[in-house]
C-alpha cells in the first residue's frame, strides 16, 4: 500500500495510520489533560529498501515527529510501524534496542547535535559502545574506515567539534549515524543550516553512501528543490496529514492537491528567464494550530475552492487515494479541482 | 536610470583581539533609482557588514569603516553628521532584517511603532498618522488592519510580523530599501507572500531595493542585477541573466551549478566547490578564491595583486584573475 513497488519483500518500513499526539496539561498540583497537539494524525506510507522517501511541508506540520515516531524515539499514540516485517510499537527494552541499531538519525544542526566535550572518535565510537559492537583495535579501524567514507581525515580523530566547519560537523553527524551499520536513516533537515556549496557536498555524500552501503533514507526538509533532487518519491505533509505522495518528477509535473500546487509554485527556480513568466499561487493566511485543527480536510481553511464543488470535506476526513499508479492524493474534491 | 547610490572602494574592518577581520575589503558598486540589486555569497563573506556600513551602523569598537566613499543622492554618508544620519535612516534609506521579532519593540503596539516613524519623519499629526498606518498595513496585506493596530508584536505570526516590518520600512517612501535575508526565517509559502508584497510595493513606489539573500531562486525572481561577494570582495557583478546564464568567475560558476532546480527532469550530480572560504582574519594576498579554484596550479594569481573588477562586456564586471575567469573552470 502507498508504495512504489507492490512486492512486500522490498518494503523496509511500513507505517499504518500513525498518530502522535502530545498531551497539553494544565494545573500546578493536579495536572489535567486539557487538549492534544495532533502533531501526526493518521499517516500511512511504506519506504522500500534502498529508496529515498522525501518528506516535505512547512515547519510544524509534523515531519520531525514522524521521523522520531518511526524510530520509536516518541512512542506513537496509535497506529503501526513495521520495520523489516517486525512491529516496533510492541517492542520494549533490549528487543527494541536491537532494532534501534538498524535505524539511525541525522540532525539539522551540526552545532548543537554533537557533544562539545567529546572528540570525533569518541562521538563516532559511542553508538558502537552502546550496542556492544567492535571492540579495541577493531573499533579504531572501524572509526577510521567511517571517517574516510564521509570524507573526514582520520588524522582529525582526536579533535573536538568546535574545531570543524559546519559542513565538516555535519559529516561527523553522518559518520556517527553510520557507525553501527544501519539499514535505515532518518535525515532530518541535514543540509538546511549549510551554505549552498557545502549543501551540495553533503547531498552528494549522502547519495554516495546510500549506494555504497545500500541505505534507505527518510529525507526530511522544507527545501523542496533539495528534496526533489535526492528523493525517489515525495510525501507532502500539511498539519499532521499526508496530502499527496508520488514519484518525485510526477509530483512536480502533475501535482493534484491544491496545497502541493501552492507549495511548488512558491519555490522560485534559480533561473531569471524561467521566473519571469512563472505564475505564483499565493496562499492566504497561516497554517492553523495543530491544537485545534480544522475538522475534515485540514487544508480547507486556506483552500480557495472550499465549498464551491459541494464537497463534503468539512465533515469527512479525505482518505489517501491512488489516482494513477503510485500517485496518491488526499481525496478531497475541492482541493483536487483545478 | 539615475544613480542613487555609489559605493567606492569601501573597506570595513573589525579590530579584534585575534587580529583584523577584513569583513569588507574594497568594494565598489552602485544602485540606480528603482532597481533591485541582490548581494549573494556564502555566510561570513561580508554581506551584512556591507549593508550596515551604508547605514553607518557598524558597532565601534571593534568595527570601523577605514576607507572609501558612500555617495547617496550626491552626499557622502561617511562625512554626514550623526544627526544627518538619523534623519536618513528609516526615511530616505530603510531596512528590513531577518528576524522581525528582534527589530520590533515588544512592549509597544504595532500602531505605536509605525506611527512613531511617520510622525518623526513625515511630520503628520496623530490622527493623520493613524490613518496612514492603517493604509500601510492594508497595503502589506494584514487582514483587519484597523482592528489589529493596537495589537503587540507577539500577537502576530512570523510572516505577519515581517509584513509589519515592510510596512514600517516603506512608511516614509524611502528611496532605498535594504532587506537583509528578509524571508530566511519564514516558510516557503509565507516567503512567497512576503516577497511578492515587497517586490510589488517597491515597484509601485519606485523604491530601489538592495536584497541580501542566500536563496538563488529569490535572486532569480526579483533581482535586476547581482553582486557576487567572496571573502569581503565582489568577484562578479552583472544583470541577473548574465550571472545565472553566463557566469564568468569560477566561484560564480560553481555556485550556480551547486543548487538543485525544481524543474530538473534528470538527476544530475550537483557540482561542488571543494574546501571552504578563507577566514577574513588573515590578510589575503592576490585572489582569495585560489585555494578552491579547480585550476589553481597554472596561475600565479595568489602571489600577484588583488584581481581588479574589470568590465568584460557592457555592464558585466569580473574580478580579473586569469584562471578563475576561464570558462573551463566549471567544476566536474
Ligand atoms: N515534544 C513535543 N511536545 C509537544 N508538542 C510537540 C513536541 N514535538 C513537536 N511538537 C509539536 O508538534 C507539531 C509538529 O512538530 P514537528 O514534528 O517538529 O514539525 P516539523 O518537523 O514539520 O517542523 C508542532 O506543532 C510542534 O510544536
Ligand atoms: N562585530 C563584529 N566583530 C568582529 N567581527 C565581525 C563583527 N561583525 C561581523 N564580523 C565579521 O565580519 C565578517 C562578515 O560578516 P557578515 O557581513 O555578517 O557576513 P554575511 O555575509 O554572512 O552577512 C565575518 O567574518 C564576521 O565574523
Ligand atoms: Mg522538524
Ligand atoms: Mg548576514
Amino acid at each position: 500500500m502507498v508504495t512504489a513497488e507492490s512486492n512486500p519483500n522490498d518494503t523496509l518500513v511500513s507505517v499504518k495510520d500513525l498518530k502522535m499526539y502530545f498531551p497539553v496539561t494544565e494545573g500546578l498540583l493536579i495536572q489535567r489533560h486539557t487538549a492534544d497537539v495532533k502533531a501526526v494524525d493518521g499517516l500511512t506510507f511504506d519506504v522500500a529498501k534502498n529508496e529515498t522517501l522525501g518528506l516535505v511541508g512547512e515547519s510544524g506540520c509534523g515531519k520531525s515527529t514522524t521521523g522520531r515516531a518511526i524510530l520509536q524515539l516518541h512512542r506513537p499514540t496509535a497506529g503501526s510501524v513495521e520495520f523489516d516485517g517486525v512491529e516496533l510499537t510492541d517492542l520494549k527494552g533490549s528487543e527494541l534496542r536491537r532494532f534501534r541499531r538498524r535505524m539511525q538519525m541525522i540532525f539539522q544542526d551540526p552545532f548543537s547535535s554533537l557533544n562539545p566535550r567529546m572528540t570525533v572518535s569518541q562521538i563516532i565510537g559511542e553508538p558502537m559502545a552502546i550496542h556492544g559492537l567492535y571492540k579495541g583495535q577493531e573499533r579504531r579501524e572501524r572509526i577510521e574506515f567511517i571517517m574516510n567514507a564521509v570524507g573526514l581525515n582520520p588524522l582529525f580523530a582526536k579533535r573536538y567539534p568546535h574545531e570543524f566547519s559546519g559542513g565538516q560537523r555535519q559529516r561527523i553527524g553522518i559518520a556517527r549515524a553510520l557507525a553501527v551499520e544501519p539499514d535505515f536513516i532518518v535525515c532530518d533537515e541535514p543540509v538546511s543550516a549549510l551554505d549552498v556549496s557545502i549543501q551540495a557536498q553533503v547531498v552528494n555524500l549522502l547519495e554516495d553512501l546510500q549506494t555504497e552501503f545500500g541505505l534507505t533514507y527518510l529525507f526530511i526538509a522544507h527545501d523542496l528543490s533539495v528534496v526533489k533532487h535526492i528523493s525517489d518519491r515525495i510525501a507532502v505533509m500539511y498539519l499532521g496529514h499526508i496530502v499527496e505522495l508520488s514519484e518525485a518528477n510526477e509530483l512536480y509535473n502533475n501535482p493534484i492537491h491544491a496545497y502541493t500546487k501552492a507549495l511548488l509554485s512558491a519555490v522560485p527556480i534559480p533561473d531569471p528567464v524561467v521566473e519571469k513568466t512563472r505564475e505564483r499561487i499565493i496562499l492566504e493566511g497561516d497554517v492553523p494550530s495543530p491544537l485545534n485543527p480544522p475538522a475534515g480536510c485540514v487544508f480547507r481553511t486556506r483552500c480557495t475552492r472550499q465549498g464551491t464543488t459541494g464537497c463534503t470535506c468539512s465533515d469527512t476526513t479525505p482518505e489517501l487515494t491512488e489516482v494513477s499508479p503510485g500517485h496518491w492524493v488526499a481525496n478531497c474534491e475541492c482541493c483536487m479541482s483545478d | 536610470m539615475a544613480r542613487l547610490l555609489d559605493v567606492n572602494n569601501l573597506k570595513t574592518h573589525f579590530f579584534t583581539e585575534e587580529g583584523v577581520v577584513r569583513a569588507v575589503d574594497g568594494v565598489t558598486w552602485h544602485v540606480d533609482e528603482g532597481e533591485t540589486l541582490a548581494l549573494v555569497g556564502e555566510s561570513g563573506c561580508g554581506k551584512s557588514v556591507t549593508a550596515m556600513s551604508i547605514l553607518r551602523l557598524i558597532p565601534s569598537p571593534p568595527g570601523r569603516i577605514v576607507d572609501g566613499e558612500i555617495i547617496f543622492e550626491g552626499q557622502n554618508l561617511l562625512e554626514a553628521s550623526d544627526e544627518e544620519m538619523r534623519a536618513i535612516r528609516g526615511n530616505r534609506i530603510s531596512m528590513v532584517f531577518q528576524e522581525p521579532m528582534t527589530s520590533l519593540n515588544p512592549v509597544l503596539t504595532i500602531g505605536q511603532q509605525i506611527r512613531e516613524s511617520i510622525i518623526l519623519h513625515l511630520g503628520l499629526n496623530d490622527s493623520e498618522a493613524t490613518t496612514r498606518s492603517i493604509e500601510l498595513l492594508e497595503l502589506v496585506g494584514i487582514p483587519d488592519a484597523a482592528g489589529r493596530i493596537n495589537d503587540y508584536p507577539h500577537q502576530f505570526s512570523g510572516g505577519m510580523r515581517q509584513r509589519v516590518m515592510i510596512a514600517m520600512a516603506l512608511s516614509c517612501n524611502p528611496k532605498l530599501l535594504i532587506a537583509d535575508e528578509p524571508t530566511t526565517a519564514l516558510d516557503v509559502t509565507i516567503q512567497a507572500q512576503v516577497m511578492e508584497i515587497m517586490g510589488n510595493l517597491s515597484k509601485d513606489l519606485g523604491t530601489a531595493v538592495l536584497i541580501i539573500t542566500h536563496n538563488l531562486g529569490v535572486v532569480a525572481r526579483y533581482a535586476d542585477r547581482v553582486n557576487v561577494m567572496y571573502a569581503g570582495r565582489i568577484i562578479e557583478s552583472s544583470t541577473a541573466e548574465n550571472v545565472f546564464h553566463n557566469p564568468q568567475h569560477g566561484y560564480t560558476v560553481g555556485l550556480m551549478a551547486s543548487v538543485p532546480r525544481l524543474d530538473d527532469e534528470e538527476h544530475v550530480r550537483l557540482a561542488t566547490i571543494e574546501g571552504q572560504p578563507p577566514l577574513l582574519i588573515d590578510e589575503i594576498h592576490g585572489c582569495a578564491f585560489q585555494p578552491r579554484c579547480p585550476k589553481d596550479e597554472s596561475c600565479f594569481c595568489s602571489s600577484e595583486g588583488t584581481p581588479e573588477l574589470t568590465e568584460i562586456s557592457p555592464g558585466h564586471w569580473v574580478a580579473d584573475c586569469p584562471c578563475c575567469m576561464s570558462r573551463d573552470t566549471v567544476p566536474a
